[in-house]
């Protein structure tokens, strides 16, 4: 489920009313988004939210589409909020419910990094310094990243290996193979 | 076609929307950005690094060569910076 909205969450409530009569549910995550008072130096007022009407509900509901596709999900839910904001008030809301909390847990992970990258909206911060439009993060595209389905490794020839993998530093075991 | 243009590419265009008539040789995304560039300083100031530029059509992200053709909206932004 995804909400777009002006007005403010209430956490507790919406979590509540997610899992409300699930009795699947083994476990509910969820991240809240928060405006700071700090940016690159600059003293933040407020910041208004842009958003692109209508492209914004159709990448959210891509975006959880997405992650219910690879979790097996019994809920999720994303409320994205446009408008002026200050700091300290609430941005954004993701929640997972799944079974087992591995699930709920990437997916809800995912759904922040994912989501970061490719809803449209765009902050525009008044801070002490003049009015600035926040440029996008190279951390935010990294963390979208590594949610960057792989393809199947493909030996490309002798020596050419595609991709590195966790294991690629280890030490080989030494096989003691005798005759 | 009706373009519009989000965050800092609006201030420097100078509008939020507007309804364009390429010419026929416009075929593709990357061709319309090279018009629109000729049809105010604004414009070609917003849309003169496009590697902060994302281009959506009818709502959906594009890349330079995807067609454009009447009827089309083409949402033209920085790169996102939502969450």
């Amino acid at each position: 489920m995804i909400r777009v909205q002006r007005e403010d969450f209430d956490v507790g409530a919406e979590l509540t009313k997610l899992t409300a009569g699930r009795h699947d549910v083994g476990g509910v995550v969820s991240f809240v988004g928060l405006v700071r008072d700090m940016a690159g130096g600059a003293k933040i007022g407020a910041m208004t939210l842009e958003h692109y009407p209508g492209m914004t509900e159709k990448q959210l509901a891509a975006i959880e589409e997405e992650a219910r596709r690879r979790w097996p999900l019994a809920a999720a839910l994303i409320i994205h909020r446009y408008g002026r904001l200050e700091p300290g008030d609430r941005i954004v809301l993701v929640a997972t419910a799944s079974s087992h909390r591995q699930a709920a847990f990437d997916a809800c992970q995912f759904l922040i990094d994912w989501l970061k990258t490719k809803a449209p909206f765009w902050k525009l911060e008044d801070t002490d310094q003049g009015a600035q439009w926040v440029a996008g993060e190279a951390g935010d595209d990294q963390a979208a990243q590594r949610w960057v389905e792989k393809p199947v490794a493909v030996m490309a020839g002798p020596g050419r290996r595609r991709e590195t993998r966790p294991s690629a530093g280890l030490p080989k075991r030494k096989k003691n193979k005798r005759g | 076609m009706k373009v519009l243009y989000f965050a800092w590419l609006r201030s420097r265009v100078g509008a939020a929307a507007e309804e364009v008539v390429p010419p026929a040789s416009v075929r593709d995304v990357g061709g319309l950005l090279d018009w629109l560039k000729t049809r105010s300083p604004g414009h070609a100031e917003a849309l003169k690094n496009l590697a902060v530029v994302r281009v959506a059509v009818n709502q959906e992200y594009v890349k330079l060569d995807h067609a454009v053709k009447a009827g089309d909206e083409i949402a033209i932004f920085p790169p996102v910076t939502g969450g």
